[in-house]
């Protein structure tokens, strides 16, 4: 579904992000682990075409990301908070990326019903901007927002940061379901091991820039991580 | 699609901070923004006939055009300081299915109807109403007020593209101080060559369509510019400034106060709005000119004790009004450490007396207009530094407003609620009244004696002063936490 293939991201002379080939099939539900500074956000950031790479190319289902825009259609995602449009309340922001991804309010009521549990009631009717909701609370709606409109690539960076323990829980059920029929890609960034090393089948770890592990995960995969990152 | 835009657009516009601000803040705003709106629309409909009053054998249009040019200049130096694209806004929907060049459209599009750009036309649509009725002919008059509008878009796009080159801006100033130079120095008459372009543009209607292929150009490059740049580490990218670490060591031999001194100065440095009240400060010096100059004034000493209370006073009456709320971000932070109150207050008062000596120093040209004009600044500036720095820390304490310091500077009224209206009664009034009643009834330098008096009368009981300060602070404390923690 999505293949890197030597992608690099140079600042000056600082290389931030140097990653060989990754290619990730299609309903692969794939974990990127690093510390601050290992260039995750980065890769994303390159994936979604929202900062061009030094070297390299990404395609995404076939359409090469840096010179089509038809990966969008396909694809949701969220990066974090300042992808909000925050003087919209949640129920606006979610019929507006409804309308772009071709669905009818109706439609997006009744997407939204299976996110009850997920928003714990503190997302819909509030009569709040997406600006004043709680960190944890703005989160919850671009997660759901970047599942709208069923794409086939979903991509998440960090989503299990700032989110209630409960939360935590009810979104890697979510995250499970999605690809439990091998339909839908997930790419989830995180640096809580157990949270990723539970919802990923792959796990990929990124060390400045470089990878320097690319597991499929077992039982032992947690162990594995820990004793790799307790230096 | 564009009706998507313009849902966000309104919305974005009627649910932007400035409308969640105190009545009394939007109604002042509201008559401002009229008030802009007045005057241009008094100068578009009366402009004809005051120019054809005071130059009765001239043409009006003709008078308006040859100043034309420098109005495009001055427009584009001002906006160039003013204007920026708002290209964060289309950050959330980079990630959509939406095109980019669609984007970039909107951006641009959007930028057309920016206040720069609607500012001016209430100026020249009445203007032009007003020659089509005194019999100008009309098919030139529209041409005419065609042109004009294109050169304001054209200066708006123009802006972008210079926006980020300095060197755009030298040239620009130059070709406007070269021009004004030709013109005094009476080396070229631009002012009667370059209204002619606009009159033969009256007279050839047709032409104004060259401003058309004009503006198509420079959207053009614009839109080239920016769609090779849509990338969060490019146009779209937030600016992360360098933190700038000046050796602030010297700070050192204050003692106590110093840590809160040296953090003080890098609050005022560091944020937009601090420094752009440092260094107004420094422009204030100059309040007195305007009044010193006056021949008005001279007769009104009042007014004149008003002025020179300005010229050393600027940085004490602009940041003293707003302690501690410039440090509301962090109050809570300062109340959990320890540390006397009294060194937190000391600390806000040397920076004030520190400021106002120096800028009584850089006054001293004011001698220039004679004695008592310097003299009225010396007791303005000991009225400033023993009266209004203790009276200002003590205002200070019913401040209930937070202030973000992220947010811009010019134009912000964060922060400011009825008392920054009640403070200056005291702070100008009352001087003013002194040196007013002991000038008329018992003599012109009693006036300054008892002005200058105060304020070293304040000095000497300076301790007593901050005693009663402190503990209005330590009393108002919790109050003070919960409201710098609310939204402002």
């Amino acid at each position: 579904m999505i293949t890197i293939d030597n992608i690099s991201k140079k600042y000056g002379k600082a290389e931030v992000l140097n990653v060989e080939n990754i290619h990730i099939p299609r309903g692969q539900s794939f974990g990127l682990v690093g510390n601050n500074g290992a260039g995750k956000t980065t890769l994303f950031n390159i994936l979604l075409d929202l900062i061009r790479p030094t070297t390299g190319a990404i395609t995404n289902n076939s359409v090469a990301v840096h010179t089509s825009e038809d990966w969008k259609t396909f694809t949701g995602s969220f990066i974090d908070e300042s992808f909000l449009i925050g003087y919209l309340t949640p129920e606006e922001y979610f019929d507006f990326i409804g309308d772009l991804r071709g669905m009818n309010t109706a439609d997006v009521r009744s997407f939204l019903s299976q996110f009850d549990e997920f928003f714990n009631g503190e997302i819909i009717g509030k009569k709040k901007y997406l600006r004043d909701l709680s960190k944890g609370n703005q989160k919850k709606a671009g997660i759901v927002a970047a599942m709208m409109g069923n794409p086939q690539v979903i991509i998440l960076d960090e989503p299990f940061a700032n989110l209630d323990p409960t939360t935590q829980i009810r979104l890697k059920k979510i995250i499970k379901t999605l690809t439990e029929n091998k339909e839908i890609t997930v790419l989830v960034s995180s640096h809580d091991l157990t949270h990723v090393t539970e919802v990923s089948e792959r796990i990929v770890v990124l060390d400045k820039g470089k990878v320097v592990k690319d597991i499929a995960t077992s039982s032992e995969t947690l162990q594995e991580l820990e004793r790799y990152f307790s230096v | 699609m564009i009706s998507h835009f313009l849902n966000l657009e309104w919305k974005q516009y009627f649910r932007s901070a400035h409308w969640q601000k105190g009545i009394a803040i939007k109604i002042i705003m509201v008559f401002l923004a009229l008030y802009f709106v007045a005057t241009f629309l008094a100068i578009g409909v009366g402009g004809y006939y005051i120019l054809k009053k005071q130059f009765p054998e001239s043409d009006p249009l003709q008078i308006v055009n040859s100043y034309v040019l420098f109005a495009i200049f001055a427009d584009l130096i001002f906006r160039y300081l003013m204007q920026k694209l708002p290209i964060m806004n289309i950050k959330p929907l980079l990630i959509l299915p939406i095109k980019k060049s669609k984007l970039v459209h909107y951006v641009l599009g959007k930028s057309s109807f920016s206040g720069f750009n609607i500012l001016g036309l209430f100026f020249y649509i009445p203007f032009s109403i007003v020659l089509i009725k005194e019999g100008y002919h009309t098919a030139g008059v529209l041409g005419w007020l065609f042109t004009m509008i294109l050169i304001i878009q054209s200066a708006n796009f123009l802006n972008f593209l210079i926006n980020k080159n300095n060197n755009a801006l030298i040239i620009i100033a130059t070709i406007l101080v070269g021009l004004i130079g030709l013109q005094n120095f009476g080396l070229y008459d631009v002012v009667a060559n370059g209204g002619l372009i606009f009159d033969g543009i009256y007279a050839n209607p047709i032409y104004s369509f060259l401003g058309i292929i004009a503006l198509s150009f420079l959207y053009w490059l614009n839109y080239n510019q920016l769609r090779t740049q849509v990338y969060l580490d490019e146009a779209v990218a937030t600016k992360v400034e360098e933190a700038n670490a000046a050796d602030l060591s010297w700070a050192n031999k204050l003692g106590d106060v110093a840590p809160f001194i040296k953090n003080d100065i890098r609050l005022i440095w560091r944020n937009k709005r601090t420094k752009s009240v440092f260094l107004m400060s420094f422009l204030f010096l100059f309040y007195g000119l305007i009044f010193f100059t006056q021949k008005t004034y001279s007769d009104w000493p009042a007014m004149l004790m008003f002025a020179s209370l300005f010229v050393t006073g600027g940085f004490t009456l602009n940041y003293g009004q707003f302690i501690p709320a410039w440090d509301s971000a962090h109050y809570k932070m300062l109340m959990s450490q320890s540390f006397r109150y009294r060194k937190f207050l000391e600390s806000k008062w040397f920076l004030m007396v520190a400021m106002t000596s120096i800028l009584y120093f850089l006054s001293f040209p004011y001698l220039y207009f004679g004695t008592d004009i310097f003299l009225m600044i010396t007791a303005g500036a000991i009225f400033n530094i023993g009266f209004n720095s203790l009276f200002l820390l003590y205002a200070g304490s019913f401040n209930r407003k937070k202030i973000d310091l992220t947010k811009g500077g010019f134009g912000n009224t964060q922060g400011t609620s009825a008392t920054q209206f009640i403070i200056v009664i005291p702070l100008m009034v009352f001087p003013m009244l002194l040196f007013w009643v002991f000038d008329t009834f018992v003599g012109y330098n009693s006036g300054f004696i008892v002005v200058a008096s105060i304020g070293i009368v304040s000095l000497l009981l300076k301790n007593y002063a901050m005693n009663f300060i402190e503990k209005k602070y330590i009393k108002d404390k919790y109050v003070m936490i919960n409201a710098f923690g609310k939204e402002a």
